[in-house]
């Protein structure tokens, strides 16, 4: 129908209209139907794994931070413990901006730039929507600015935390040691369940070795939350267990005398509970406080620590290695008692030096006039040099050192603290091995007097000691006595029965001589110790390290020779001789002679402790 | 010509019967609308977060949509084929307006404020072009020739370029479809729409290329919406988690997570169909469907009922557009087309939309119930 428009075709239209209508009907149906099918396969074939899709979206696990348990001394002394502090803190994610929000906040409270530095670090790795801190410990005056301020900073907020405090400060930094923020390796050697929530983690001391007592067990909740991690409701929960509680064997006020009484003199005092093996003192001197390494130490303040020559972050008790001087000679002496190299009352000639045969090198004793006659009492009281040389040639290097290694020289005492060194007991095999060299015969004179390779640590000094007090029943120090948690108290230490079989009588001669070098006029720290008021002895022995060589024929002038190259004082002693409880070792470097310096410290202190 | 009487089918013999014909209200049409709402009011709820304000505006808009279509309803057909032209040119001035100085929502320009009301002028557009469309093509015979083709092309590519330029690609592809349907019903041959069809085919990439950013994203997103989880991606795919857990049986009204979690966005608007399913899962969805399919079988009745040209077209181009609108929205929120800002009709929250579609249906009641010849 070829029409013109003004004629129009009813019926015709009415079909194709018709026509359209039952079309669309079907194309409305099919695609209707290609919903349907999509539908189907979105929630019948596809529900398991959408289901489990939107419980992963909505609930999420977190983390319930434990307190990390406290530090105390002997007599319940706080050592450490979590104070409330407030923090500034932010939530990347809620800012505007970031970058903006941390330069206007640098420009208000004056943060320096590492502070920027450290929280930028930390926030790259922690999850989103996670609160972390960029100030802590702040200040009245930090937190009064910012609140008036607070508007114009979304997601920044003011949020109390519990931050570790070590109220003795400088005083137990060495023992206790600190914790800090865990940084990039930890994070790796770190369980990672364990420490979702936890910001720190100890680094040093007694913080460190039992971190993970410390720590306690993180609980977790699973928290229903919105897109915004917002909490909504908490599903399901597992309560953190808290961290234990520490008992330390250190006695703070006994700790602080050791320290004060160092004075000027950088040096270590190490004082062991001879009953148990508990380490009663453990000062180094100089300290520093932990506090600052809480919260981010400063980067210059550190470097000053880092590279001052004094050496404050050095830990000299536990790590400092020093010849033990004539300390070491009560030990020679039982070995050749031990050994029957020679019998007590057998007297040895002193003339002021000793000579190998066909060796012009002469071994000089301290008293150029010499000793003359000398048994073992006056060897020791009076610390004849030639006694020894002639004891340890006849003895023989094997024979001294398989003896002195029973007493723990060149190996860790295992005391409960990280980082604590071996020292050196030559050996001729160690030489060999070490420095490919054979051994001299006059190396073997002078390991017998303490000097040459020998090193020792003050800890190993104060436990060989306490050894030799006990009777050659091995004390084995340690500085955690108990462990409370909320589940359990226990003792951390089995009581041990290792014994060094002796000979009381040889044990007897060499205590003998130990007490006459205090109580005898002609002892050589007679004149250093008060002794009138007590109702006890103490025995010791003094010790003179050189920290150089002196060449022969000439003259140790302490007046003449630079500070840090005089000798250093050492102090062995234990008290009282009948029934002994304490034993000490001090150490002050380029204190001079032992006996002058050291012995008054390890006095103060063993009088301080039995006095209680 | 034939006349028809004025009873000559569904006749109630109640008081009711005669009052809701004297009202012409086509009672089909009206329940399912009304049940429509209904569920609008349930799902809201839900996904609005149990908020009663939400409910009390949707509740405004609804009766204020039901004024609209009663009143739609009772204005003879004869007027609206009269006033076509002219509705449509007020339409497309109003359109030039909203762009030149219209009020900036979410980046788009589709508001004039009156003052009291800010009114969106492509709503009207949406329902002036099919009513220009067919009024331009009733005063031809059918099927249309290819000036009357080339001249109505032209009437509908205008207001959608207009809208798709605010930008509005959801309502611009709505006012084309609502074109496009009255040029179908009125018999456009098949070659030619196939011709049609091939030639877009062959021009999406100068599409793509008049694109704005966003709406390539869109494209870009749902080609690969896991390409990119967190941004773009995050609609798609959280509304897919929303349906997909829902499963046969649904969570059960007022337990989606998904939205009521804040996961998924936009679920009290354009996604508000992904929260429905999470809730009422796949018999909730069959469900609505065949809500839906009755409202458009009826519609389509309507027109295959109607004698005249102008009435017929208008009344089956409005049900077509019904469904496009139900399409493309369920489309999009399940993942098998782009996302368009389409609401799900009678069930999204807000906007004037609902009230367009509801004078949509007044103006098909009007149709339905004004049955006698228009002119010779």
């Amino acid at each position: 129908m070829s029409g013109f428009y003004s004629f129009k075709d009813n019926q015709l239209e009415n079909n194709l209209f018709l026509n359209r209508i039952v079309a669309a009907f079907i194309a409305i149906l099919l695609l209707t139907s290609g919903l349907v099918i999509r539908l189907i396969h979105l929630q019948v074939t596809g529900h398991e794994h959408y289901a489990s899709l939107a419980k992963d979206n909505s609930i999420k696990i977190s983390p319930i931070v434990p307190t990390r348990g406290m530090i105390y001394d002997r007599h319940g002394n706080i050592l450490a413990e979590n104070t409330p502090s407030y923090s500034l803190e932010i939530i990347p994610e809620k800012t505007t901006d970031i970058d903006d929000t941390l330069a206007r906040l640098q420009q208000l409270l004056a943060i320096s730039e590492e502070k920027i530095d450290l929280y930028q670090k930390q926030r790259k790795r922690q999850k989103r929507f996670t609160s972390t801190p960029l100030l802590l410990s702040m200040t009245d005056e930090e937190i009064a600015k910012f609140a008036v301020q607070r508007p114009f900073f979304p997601g920044v907020d003011i949020r109390q935390r519990l931050v570790r405090h070590y109220p003795y400060g400088e005083l137990a930094a060495h023992v206790v040691g600190y914790v800090g923020r865990i940084n990039e390796a930890e994070i790796k050697t770190l369980p990672p369940a364990e420490y979702q929530g936890s910001t720190h983690v100890g680094k040093l001391g007694i913080e460190s070795s039992y971190e993970t007592e410390l720590h306690g067990k993180t609980g977790n909740a699973e928290i229903e939350t919105n897109v915004q991690a917002r909490p909504l409701n908490t599903l399901n929960e597992t309560d953190a267990v808290q961290g234990a509680n520490l008992y330390l064997t250190l006695d703070m006020d006994l700790q602080k005398t050791a320290y004060d009484a160092l004075g000027s003199f950088n040096g270590a005092v190490v004082a062991i509970d001879i009953k148990t093996g508990g380490v009663l003192v453990f000062a180094s001197r100089p300290s520093f406080d932990p506090n600052p390494f809480v919260a981010g130490i400063a980067n210059d303040a550190y470097q000053a620590l880092q590279t001052s020559e004094d050496q404050p972050l050095f830990n000299r008790a536990l790590r400092g290695l020093y010849p033990p001087g004539s300390t070491i000679k009560p030990f020679v002496a039982l070995a050749g008692l031990e050994n029957n190299t020679v019998i007590a009352p057998q007297h040895l000639f002193c003339k002021g030096y000793f000579q190998l045969p066909n060796v012009e090198h002469q071994y000089r004793c301290w008293k150029k006039t010499g000793h003359d006659q000398v048994n073992v009492n006056k060897a020791i009281m009076e610390s004849c040099d030639v006694y020894f040389y002639q004891l340890a040639n006849m003895m023989g290097i094997d024979t001294m050192h398989n003896f002195l290694q029973k007493f723990g020289f060149g190996e860790k005492t295992g005391i409960d603290l990280v980082g604590e060194k071996p020292g050196l007991l030559p050996s001729p095999e160690w030489k060999l091995a070490q420095k490919k060299q054979s051994w001299f015969p006059g190396e073997t004179l002078i390991t017998g007097i303490g000097q040459g390779l020998n090193q020792v640590t003050p800890l190993q000094l104060a436990r060989a000691t306490a050894t030799l007090a006990n009777k050659g029943k091995i004390v084995y120090p340690f500085l955690v006595d108990k462990l409370v948690s909320t589940t359990e108290t226990r003792p951390v230490r089995e009581p041990t029965t290792d014994i060094i079989p002796l000979k009381t009588k040889n044990v007897n001669s060499i205590i003998s001589a130990m007490v006459d070098v205090v109580n005898n006029e002609r002892g050589t720290a007679y004149a250093y110790i008060f002794k009138k008021d007590i109702n006890y002895q103490i025995a010791g022995k003094t010790g003179t390290a050189q920290v150089r060589g002196i060449k022969q024929n000439t003259v140790y002038d302490e007046n003449k020779i630079e500070f840090k190259y005089r000798d250093h004082a050492l102090f062995i002693a234990f008290a009282p001789t009948d029934d002994p409880k304490i034993a000490v070792a001090v150490i002050a470097e380029n204190g001079g002679h032992g006996g002058t310096i050291a012995a008054p410290i390890a006095a103060k202190v063993i009088r301080q402790y039995l006095r209680q | 010509m034939k006349i028809e009487t004025h009873h000559d089918q569904f006749e109630p013999p109640s008081f009711i019967g005669t009052l809701l014909r004297k009202l012409h209200v086509d009672i089909p049409l009206f329940i399912c609308l009304s049940l429509a709402s209904l569920l609008s009011f349930v799902i809201l709820y839900s996904a609005g977060s149990q908020d009663m304000g939400v409910l009390n505006r949707q509740g405004a808009r609804i009766i204020l949509a039901f004024v609209f279509m009663i009143v739609l309803a009772h204005i003879d057909p004869y007027q609206f084929k009269r006033y076509s032209a002219l509705l449509f040119g007020i339409g497309l001035f109003l359109l030039l307006a909203v762009l030149l100085m219209g009020q900036t929502a979410l980046g788009a320009q589709r508001w004039l404020n009156l003052g009291f009301f800010r009114f969106q002028p492509s709503e009207m557009i949406k329902i002036t072009t099919p009513m220009t469309i067919a009024w331009y093509l009733s005063g031809h015979p059918l099927p249309p020739r290819p000036k009357q083709l080339l001249i109505a092309s032209i009437l509908i590519l205008v207001p959608t370029f207009l809208i798709a330029k605010q930008p509005d690609l959801g309502t611009a592809i709505l006012v084309a479809s609502s074109g496009a349907g009255v040029l179908f019903f009125a018999g456009l041959s098949w070659w030619f729409m196939t011709g049609i069809l091939a030639s877009l085919a062959a021009l999406t990439p100068v599409l793509w290329h008049f694109m704005h950013d966003y709406q390539r994203a869109r494209v870009r997103t749902f080609l690969n919406p896991e390409a990119d989880p967190l941004g773009r991606g995050y609609h798609i795919i959280q509304s897919k988690i929303a349906i997909g857990s829902g499963g046969i049986h649904g969570k059960g009204w007022l337990g989606s997570t998904q939205s009521e979690l804040d996961f998924l966005p936009e679920s009290s608007t354009d996604f508000i169909f992904a929260v429905f399913a999470e809730e009422f899962g796949l018999f909730g969805c069959l469900g609505l469907l065949f809500l839906y399919l009755l409202i458009i079988s009826r519609c389509l009745y309507i027109a295959s009922q109607t004698r005249d040209t102008y009435c017929r077209l208008l009344a089956s181009s409005l049900a077509f557009t019904f469904f496009v609108y139900v399409f493309v929205n369920i489309g999009m929120v399940i993942g098998v087309l782009p996302v368009v800002g389409v609401p799900l009709p009678l069930i999204s929250y807000g906007g004037t939309s609902i009230v367009t579609l509801l004078s949509g249906f007044g103006i098909l009641m009007s149709i339905h119930t004004h049955k006698k010849p228009l002119h010779h």
